[in-house]
């Protein structure tokens, strides 16, 4: 009797929670306050900053090249996402056209990137929700990619492949033939990511309704990348404003109108599909060529102002350069998706139950080290 | 729509804006006390449409500090920059985030980081660095200094 009367209370009591910053399903030190009724979550609070490292302030006394190895930092599974961004700013800045073999030899790293974040974010998905299994089989086929990343960049996670006017290094002789034994042998294993977890009851019951958001609300909250299209939110980068040779491929935007966790995930297993797509229509073309042009020692970009998108694996990633002509930016700000998929984070979670936190946190996918720049 | 267009209509909303044509992007520099109108003008404006806020930057410019705002229509994929510069002693812009929701936490991180008070933001606070920090990092004028304690 007097257990359920405290339970009673506990349920009608709006207690504060603290999650974080060491929690495992937070993937990185994000701390959330959580305000709760019983189980239910009102209202929660992300308190970013434990791994800011001031990036913006840094590169105000860097120079551009030295800036590409920052942005690997930011989400360090979009590595060359993000190099591509400041190296897009500063030859649009410079004018200068780069090869068509260093535009398609980008799309197929970046593609594979994006097939390497979306594997690692399938398995902590499921070992969110207690699948532990999807944890060994995302990082087993992971390696592979990072096994061909390795042999031509020489480091398997941060990269910094990309430099302004080129890539760093050519390929290696045997990337073409690895890559096309990875797609072939990715191309028989996704099925069973789909037979593991996707058509899981337990895992759709978790997932199927919950952590709704409309298209109108999606777009307010600047959620973009799979997150956003989820809620059927045309926001891919790849397409609006194409660059690398993302024109001359043909691939769908994977839209979904669902807006609940299910659709987000959905949305980044058909992701991978489509990358592998595209991988597979450039990867006998790679044209002949340099894989750089000369530049100058010291890059100084004539005065204006600069920016640069692309579709990082979590959203639209942004490089805005206000450039006083001097080889180091006046002024340089990173525009990261995760924090705008984060600040939608409350909006998502309110009415539902805690656990459900956890499953709508791992369908936004985010790196702190990104919130937090 | 053309560029031409485009500045046709945002002039429409906002006679006293200055507009320009960057090599890029169509660059709008406004007062901020007009600011909070042509926003909501912008996003509700049938053939704007300026729905999606995809950036929003704290600059220092020297004598005065800024905001600059990047829009994007989702409907018809066209960009606008907007500017808006305040006053270094007290700088005051109004709030925009109950148009984007996503301008609640890109604010505040202006606010962190330059100090850039935003008017009517429901929740203007620190969001990266500690309530205690001494100046705004951003700042041009910042002492590295000011925040060592050992």
């Amino acid at each position: 009797m007097n257990e359920e009367i405290i339970l009673k209370e506990a349920d009608e009591q709006e207690i504060s929670i603290n999650m974080g910053p060491q929690h495992p399903s937070t993937h990185g030190v994000l701390r959330l306050v959580l305000s709760l009724k019983g189980e239910m979550v009102q209202k929660v609070e992300p308190h970013c900053g434990y791994i800011h490292r001031g990036m913006e302030k840094m590169t105000e006394s860097m120079t551009y090249q030295q800036i590409i190895h920052l942005t690997d930092r930011l989400d360090y599974l979009s590595a060359h996402m993000n190099n591509a961004a400041v190296c897009l700013a500063v030859e649009k800045a410079l004018d200068i056209e780069v090869p068509e073999r260093v535009k398609v030899i980008r799309t197929i790293m970046d593609e594979l990137a994006r097939i390497a974040s979306h594997q690692l974010w399938w398995c902590s998905f499921g070992m969110d929700l207690g699948g532990l299994t999807c944890f060994f089989y995302g990082l087993r086929d992971r390696e592979k990619i990072l096994d061909i990343f390795e042999e031509t960049t020489g480091s398997r996670l941060i990269q910094s492949y990309y430099c302004p006017g080129g890539l760093m290094a050519d390929i290696h002789p045997n990337f073409q033939q690895k890559v096309k034994e990875f797609i072939k042998y990715f191309r028989k294993i996704l099925p069973e990511y789909d037979e593991l977890l996707s058509g899981n009851i337990i895992m759709m019951e978790r997932a199927k309704g919950i952590g709704k958001m409309s298209k109108e609300e999606a777009i307010s909250f600047g959620m973009t990348g799979p997150s956003g299209r989820g809620s059927g939110f045309s926001c891919d980068v790849r397409k609006h404003h194409p660059y690398h040779a993302y024109d001359k491929v043909k691939f769908n935007e994977v839209l979904r109108t669902e807006g609940d966790t299910y659709a987000r995930y959905m949305v980044r297993m058909d992701e991978m599909r489509e990358s592998m797509n595209i991988i597979e229509q450039l990867i006998d073309n790679i044209p002949d060529g340099d894989f750089a042009v000369k530049m100058k020692p010291i890059i100084k970009l004539p005065e204006g102002e600069y920016y640069q998108r692309v579709e990082a694996a979590r959203g639209e990633f942004g490089v805005y350069i206000i450039s006083k002509g001097e080889k180091n930016p006046y002024r340089m700000k990173f525009r990261s998706p995760n924090f705008s998929n984060l600040s939608a984070l409350d909006a998502l979670t309110r009415g539902h139950k805690i656990a459900d936190l956890i499953a709508i946190g791992g369908s936004l996918d985010y790196v702190i080290p990104d919130i937090d720049r | 729509m053309t560029n031409q267009e485009l500045k046709d209509s945002i002039a429409k909303l906002e006679p006293t804006a200055t507009i320009e044509e960057g090599k890029q992007y169509i660059n709008v520099s406004v007062a901020p006390q007009k600011w909070y109108n042509l926003a909501k003008g912008l996003k509700e404006s049938k053939e704007l449409a300026f729905d999606y806020l995809f950036n929003l930057t704290g600059v220092d410019y020297g004598d005065t500090l800024g905001v600059v705002y990047h829009l994007e229509s989702t409907t018809y994929h066209h960009v606008v920059v907007i500017k808006v510069a305040t006053d270094r002693q007290n700088p005051q812009i109004p709030t925009i985030c109950d148009i984007w929701k996503t301008a609640e936490f890109h604010e505040r991180e202006a606010f962190d980081f330059l100090g850039i008070n935003f008017t009517n933001h429901p929740d203007l606070r620190r969001i990266f660095l500690d309530e205690e920090w001494s100046g705004y990092p951003l700042r041009k004028d910042y002492d590295n200094a000011a925040n060592v304690k050992f």
